[in-house]
């Protein structure tokens, strides 16, 4: 772990924070060096923790019988893993494992939810950052809903 | 005849197909196949990268079909990517080794990669979307010195569905080339990304001062791809595409391929985008 503050001010997801704001998050942060292959929650579990990734590549995925671990998404630098720990009941829908090496902010998520429900403000801020990242992952996953690359022979 | 003599009787008669041979056939997918035509008599002028051509299967039909080959080339082949979705396609995709097919062509606008001279070269592709590509990404690497960073996204549906596997591959272990391959549907044994081409478009670092992005596959993803790059900066006369109509003469007779204001054949099918970003949300268009 190293001070992280230099790699969160380049984090273009924290830019619509105040100054004050960001300055709140980055005492919440430490810098994470990941190895590939680390497994950083898993489906279920209590959710704990978000990334803010400055570089390498994390694999959300769940367990399906029969087929094993299925990834459904990736994540890479610029993104944030895990939002589950802002909404009940704070669990984690899906796992993440490193596919890479990767080096991240993690954030002390017990810390910010005490932050946001003491300054309301905050609270705001933080929920709007969090669900501005959450609305480009629904339209990329809607965008993928559609099959686009689909041949006009196949079947839906 | 000399050649010049040869490119300009071509063009003098564009209704007119030129007979070609094939000579190579290679499988991409399941239902694409790249064809490599050598010309059986006089050969047809020079491509460049975006342009098509239409090719005919006698007693069947003609498809316009995109120049995926190498614009650098000077031997007369012309080399294209087909995908099956139609009778004239499947009957192109099952062509042999020695089957005369007529080519007419080159026909439409091109990406212009000269202008973008001095500029990152910012390519994103969407299924066979990247064989109108091919050509940008050959001429790039070709001429490197003369663009700064050159990054292709590409997107497939499944691992096995992207074109070019071997070149992407090369491509990928390139120091001058970005590449970054992503696929919409979750598939055993692929450790790459797994997201819709906007995801990594989104991740790559982007000098939206000094961007010019090409952009081809189908036109949700041209539109979500270029909302992308305008949220980043790049300004929307820095972003080209490809449109796809169904296009018939292929010089702006017959007006099958109307776009609104524009005939895509003759007008296209590389477009700025500010051009077709009104007429890509209008159901009627």
């Amino acid at each position: 772990m190293s001070n992280p503050d230099a790699g969160l001010a380049g984090l273009g997801v924290l830019a619509g924070l105040s100054a004050a704001h960001r300055d709140l998050v980055t005492r919440a942060a430490v810098a994470v060096r990941l190895g590939a292959g680390e497994r950083l929650f898993r489906e279920g579990t209590p959710a704990e923790g978000c990334w803010l990734i400055h570089s390498g590549c994390v694999a959300l995925d769940l367990t399906v019988p029969g087929r094993g671990q299925v990834v459904v998404q990736t994540l890479g630098p610029g993104d944030v893993l895990g939002w589950s720990w802002l909404i009940p009941p704070y669990e984690w829908h899906f796992g993440a494992i490193t596919t890479r090496e990767t080096t991240a902010a993690k954030l002390d998520t017990g810390q910010l939810r005490r932050l946001a429900s003491e300054d309301p403000q905050f609270g705001y801020a933080l929920a709007l950052t969090m669900f501005q990242a959450c609305a480009q992952r629904l339209q990329a996953t809607r965008a993928r809903l559609l099959d686009l690359y689909r041949s006009p022979h196949d079947q839906y | 005849m000399t050649s010049t003599d040869a490119a300009r009787a071509a063009t003098a008669e564009p209704m007119l197909p030129v007979p070609y041979r094939v000579a190579g056939r290679a499988a991409e997918t399941h239902d694409s196949v790249t064809l490599t035509l050598e010309p059986a008599a006089t050969p047809l002028p020079p491509f460049q990268p975006g342009q098509f051509t239409m090719l005919a299967v006698p007693g069947i039909g003609e498809a316009a079909i995109s120049v995926s080959g190498d614009p650098a080339a000077r031997d007369g082949q012309l080399v294209q990517t087909i995908r099956a979705v139609g009778a004239v396609t499947q009957a192109l995709c099952e062509a042999p080794p020695g089957r005369v097919i007529g080519v007419r062509g080159p026909f439409g606008t091109t990406w212009d990669l000269p202008s973008a001279t001095g500029r990152d070269l910012v390519i994103v592709a969407g299924g066979v979307g990247l064989a109108p590509l091919r050509p940008v990404v050959l001429g790039a690497l070709a001429a490197r010195r003369s663009y700064r960073r050159v990054c292709l996204v590409a997107g497939a549906r499944r691992p096995a569905e992207f074109l070019f596997r071997g070149e992407l591959d090369a491509w990928s272990g390139r120091p001058d080339l970005e590449v970054e391959l992503t696929i919409d549907q979750p598939a055993a044994g692929w450790d790459g990304q797994v997201g819709f081409v906007t995801e990594p478009l989104a991740r790559l670092p982007i000098d939206p001062g000094r961007t010019i992005a090409f952009l081809c596959g189908p036109e949700p993803m041209i539109r979500f791809s270029a909302q992308v790059l305008l949220r980043r900066g790049v300004p929307a006369g820095d972003i080209r595409v490809s449109l796809e109509r169904n296009m018939k003469c292929g010089v702006g007779l017959c007006g099958h391929c109307q776009l609104g204001p524009i005939l895509v054949c003759r007008d296209g099918p590389v477009v700025a985008y500010p051009l077709a970003a009104p007429l890509l949300t209008i159901r009627e268009l």
